[in-house]
């Protein structure tokens, strides 16, 4: 691997993404502007204290990992993977461009939406804006790594696209987000234990309860950058210099 | 001696697509700075061909050696550059963002970009994105990229499809240029009359290689003056001869 090529790739994501203003635009809009719906569907302070920061940690999940399916997807059947393989680029120099230029635009979508959160709509946060911001960049991070091995398994954009109801949603739905984990039948709560998004839920409950880094917070902390690491070993066992 | 060892050398090369056999035992040679044409029709196996030289193609048998290494070394990946049938350069890119990407990941030196830019006539279109450049430009876009860091072995497949006879003629003349300073060439085509700008030729049929040998040796051998005739003639006496 070098940091070089690496650099590189991520300068080259990112070139791509200044270039398609509109997507870029859904990336860091569309965050703000479901969070601000929320805030008035609630109109509770209480209830949006507790919802809005577990939302934090989904929306870049979600986001990162459709944009990254669709995109791996897209240097895999446009053939500029298959160059590439050709070039002295390893496979983690690819994965970490990717993940670098991602983590950057994530970084940008949880400040957006969290300056807008914090300020016009009152989010009220026990924890450090510090822990928010370092868990809803990893939050994208796994969604990114999930998404670049989800789309080893899609052979067209259709495909990759129905993903992400199949990967996301079941971990939506069993994450802790509509009903906590503790009140789940024994067999969903046993699923929702090995699902990465309940620590990734878990942990931003854990910020917006607790003021000080608490040990159950570094715990989901390195479950999550385990996951995201195991995902891109994955996704990088899914990434052939030869094929048929 | 280094240098006079072919700078590919393919033996008995078997290849399966699809769980179909697509070359059965090809076998070919390509001297050093020399100009090979890889000719034959659709779905003959020229593409598949070209990914076993670049070592992205999985392969059953045989032995494809390139620049005295196997095909697909680490070692070669600076050293040999590849032009896909169907452009693979980034959409949304500009054309000089995506030399400027492809050539750090090669780590040629800083110009190379705009060098590649001006050899393939595209230097009026270097901010345009590549989405947006019509067949032909975007074919030659393609084309720069695999001459980024002046490779030693350049793979280019169909190169000049869709392009006028004034392109086709510039980019043969710098195909020439490129061999004379050394490098060695294996560029597919369709069209016969490139055939003859080619030092050796080599007819594919259906994944088997029909014949391999000179323009004029082949025009000689089957008393043929225009080269689509004798390849045509290569083909019938083929067919006639048992297996
Ligand atoms: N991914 C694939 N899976 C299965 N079969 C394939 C695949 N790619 C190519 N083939 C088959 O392999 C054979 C050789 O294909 P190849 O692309 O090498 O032909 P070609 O000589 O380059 O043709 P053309 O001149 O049309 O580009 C064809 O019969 C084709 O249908
Ligand atoms: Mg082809």
């Amino acid at each position: 691997m070098s940091l070089t090529i690496t650099l590189a790739t991520m300068r080259r994501i990112l070139a791509q993404l200044r270039h398609d203003h509109r997507t870029l635009g859904l990336l860091i809009g569309v965050p703000s502007l479901l969070m601000i719906l929320l805030r008035y569907v609630f109109d509770r302070p209480g209830a949006f204290d507790r919802v809005g920061p577990m939302l934090l940690g989904l929306f870049p999940f979600v986001i990162m990992f459709i944009v990254t399916s669709v995109g791996t997807l897209r240097e895999r059947t446009g053939g500029t993977l298959e160059r590439l393989m050709t070039m002295p680029l390893g496979k983690l120099d690819l994965l970490l461009g990717y993940a670098l230029a991602f983590g950057l635009v994530a970084l940008a979508q949880v400040g957006v939406v969290l300056a807008i959160s914090l300020t016009w709509l009152g989010l009220d946060l026990n924890g450090s804006v510090g822990s928010l911001v370092l868990v809803a960049v990893l939050d994208a991070l796994l969604g990114m790594a999930l998404g670049l091995f989800a789309s080893a398994f899609a052979r067209t954009e259709f495909q990759a696209v129905q993903f992400m109801p199949a990967f996301v949603l079941p971990q939506a739905l069993l994450c802790g987000l509509i009903m906590p984990r503790g009140q789940m039948a024994g067999w969903l709560e046993a699923v929702s234990d090995v699902l990465p998004l309940s620590y990734a839920v878990d942990a931003m409950q854990e910020v917006s309860r607790e003021p000080g880094f608490t040990g159950a917070l570094a715990r989901d902390v390195g479950i999550i950058a385990g996951c995201t690491l195991l995902a891109l070993v994955l996704g990088a066992a899914t990434l052939r210099r030869r094929t048929g | 001696m280094m240098s006079s060892s072919p700078a590919v050398s393919v033996r008995d090369l078997l290849v399966e697509r699809g769980g179909r056999p697509v070359l059965h035992g090809v076998t070919f040679e390509a001297p050093r700075g020399s100009v090979v044409g890889l000719l034959g029709p659709s779905g003959c196996g020229k593409t598949t061909l070209m990914r076993c030289l670049v070592g992205v193609q999985t392969v059953k048998g045989g032995a494809v050696s390139v620049l005295g290494e196997p095909a697909g070394s680490p070692g070669l990946r600076r050293r040999v550059g590849y032009s896909t049938q169907s452009p693979a350069v980034y959409a949304d890119l500009s054309v000089g963002e995506n030399l400027r990407y492809f050539a750090s990941v090669l780590g040629a030196p800083r110009g190379d970009a705009d060098r590649v830019v001006e050899e393939v006539g595209l230097g009026r279109h270097r901010d345009q994105i590549a989405a947006t450049l019509s067949g032909g430009q975007l074919s030659r876009a393609n084309l720069a990229v695999a001459l980024l860091g002046a490779p030693e072995l350049l793979v280019l497949d169909e190169p000049t499809v869709g392009l006028d006879p004034v392109l086709r003629q510039e980019l043969w003349e710098l195909f020439r240029e490129l061999a004379e300073r050394g490098a060695t060439l294996v560029v597919s085509s369709h069209v016969m009359d490139e055939a003859g700008r080619t030092d050796r030729l080599l007819l594919m049929r259906e994944g088997r290689v029909l014949s391999d040998s000179t323009p004029a040796s082949l025009r000689a051998s089957t008393g043929a003056d225009d080269l689509e005739e004798a390849f045509l003639q290569v083909i019938s006496q083929r067919a006639g001869s048992p297996t």
